[in-house]
């Protein structure tokens, strides 16, 4: 009998190599609880969170809590079914109302998760004959949309204007082109010259899809992502994006102004056949929308975090993934894997938790060490994190 | 141009990727005997769309393993 999972013994093999060393198994940190969005109890320590994607820190704002509590009393735990059959509540239409309000979109669509958006969208809006143009460091729910459909898929390098404008003429006459884009790029922190690269896209006669899961909420002046913050969101025909980010809860999204859109519902399989998020989730993520309307304080202080702690860094000696801060995400290079590994447990002996990320997830094979920061980390909290990073990079030799 | 035409140069647009100097024949594959990486088939199938005004979508990337293959393939593609 072959082993079917023979095919994972590299993995498992450089997996057995980093633990042999000692440090302590990276994925293997368990919250015990959470004290607040930026505070939670790691293997008996207090630790500070920098490694969420908490950017607006609404998980524990009252609204949202209070919101989440009423609908499990008036609509239960659960749907336990399709949102074509039996899984469409009050709340499921209310949470697409708030994101055609919040993106001043005609047509919202809410999928379980963030990653289903991506899978759904894409493997049922380009068929066979079209073809999807996308950037090489698209996240992996992007790739895996790719894959179930069955478009051509061509991808550019990364945030190369050139490159993508090369492929797009060359797409053959009269084929249906889907343009994929991120605002940010999640492991780097960088952000795409949407405004170029969609007028590109434009001129080639392709429809563009940007997911903006990491800039909702703090990006453009109403926190609609970079192609609000560059001028160009009328231009994109499908912004996908998530609540699990910084709405604080669960669940995927695309909102459009396609006038067909709303067929969508029918055809699009991972929303069709999967049961539809859970009342008190959907109340609690329309409840945070909403709030991140208004929320440009918050937004300006998040800012302000993002590039304290990018000098900060810098100052100390750290290899950053952007030169200027261009999102929430701050992305400390790590020479290596074992070093980034040993740096990750320092940090977390002081007191923090940052992710750490690893090839495949990043470009180039780089090893990372993400911080992302959140609007409700204090202006101390962002200091303490800089003398953290310090103390633990001198003791592992990184700086 | 015909086959052996393209066949050399595919072969000199594999010589800056080939660090070992292998041997390019039709059965060379791309990842056993060259050792290219997901990085290096980036920027070598751009080279090849670039050179020949082609795309080689990844569908098609999935079907070529050899160096023969590819010649077949760009000699189809570019019709």
């Amino acid at each position: 009998m072959t082993d079917l999972f023979s095919k994972f013994d590299p993995i498992i093999a450089q997996r057995e190599g980093l633990l042999a060393t000692g440090v302590t198994d990276p994925f293997g940190l368990v919250m015990e609880k959470v004290i607040s969005p930026t505070v939670a109890l790691c293997n008996g320590r207090e630790t500070i969170l920098l490694g969420t994607y908490n950017y607006m820190g609404m998980t524990f704002d009252p609204d949202v809590i209070a919101a989440g509590k009423q609908a499990l009393d008036d609509f239960g735990s659960g749907t336990t079914g399709s949102r074509v059959l039996n899984g469409t509540y009050a709340g499921h239409k209310a949470v697409e109302q708030a994101l055609c309000d919040f993106y001043d979109m005609k047509h919202a669509m809410v999928f379980s998760t963030g990653y289903q958006a991506n899978l759904g969208i894409i493997s049922t809006i380009a068929g066979k004959g079209d073809y999807i143009i996308l950037d090489i460091d698209s996240h992996a729910s992007i790739w895996d949309g790719c894959k179930m459909g069955d478009a051509e898929v061509v991808p550019f390098k990364h945030n190369d204007i050139e490159a993508m404008e090369k492929r797009l003429k060359r797409v053959p006459e009269g084929a249906g082109i889907l343009v994929v884009l991120e605002g940010v790029y999640s492991m780097l922190g960088d952000i795409a010259p949407l405004k170029e690269m969609i007028a590109i896209a434009k001129k080639y006669g392709a429809m563009v899809l940007v997911d903006e899961a990491h800039s909702m909420g703090f990006i453009g002046p109403n926190g609609r992502g970079v192609a609000e913050e560059q001028g160009c969101l009328e231009d994109v025909d499908f912004v996908i994006g998530t609540f699990s980010k910084s709405v604080g809860t669960v669940g995927g999204f695309c909102v459009s102004n396609h006038p067909k859109f709303e067929i969508m519902r029918l055809v699009c399989r991972p929303y069709v056949f999967t049961a539809s998020l859970p009342p008190s989730v959907v109340a609690t993520a329309a409840t945070s929308v909403r709030k991140l309307m208004h929320a440009a304080d918050k937004r300006a202080h998040l800012w302000e975090n993002s590039r304290t702690l990018h000098k900060g860094l810098r100052d100390a000696g750290f290899q950053l993934g952007t030169d200027e801060p261009q999102s929430a995400i701050i992305s400390v290079i790590m020479p290596d894997l074992e070093r980034g590994a040993m740096m990750w447990e320092a940090l977390l002996h002081e007191g923090l938790y940052v992710n750490l990320a690893r090839p495949p997830a990043t470009p180039a094979g780089m090893t990372l060490l993400r911080c992302s920061l959140c609007a409700a980390h204090t202006a101390e909290q962002v200091q303490t994190i800089i003398g953290m990073f310090t103390r633990a990079g001198k003791a592992v030799g990184i700086i | 141009m015909d086959r052996a035409a393209t066949a050399e140069k595919i072969a000199a647009l594999i010589e800056p990727f080939n660090k070992k100097g292998v041997a390019i024949t039709d059965a060379a594959t791309f990842a056993g005997d060259l050792e290219f990486d997901s990085l290096t088939v980036m920027d070598f199938v751009a080279a090849i769309e670039d050179e020949f005004d082609i795309i080689i979508s990844m569908n098609a990337q999935a079907e070529i393993e050899t160096y023969g293959q590819l010649v077949d393939a760009v000699m189809k593609l570019k019709g």
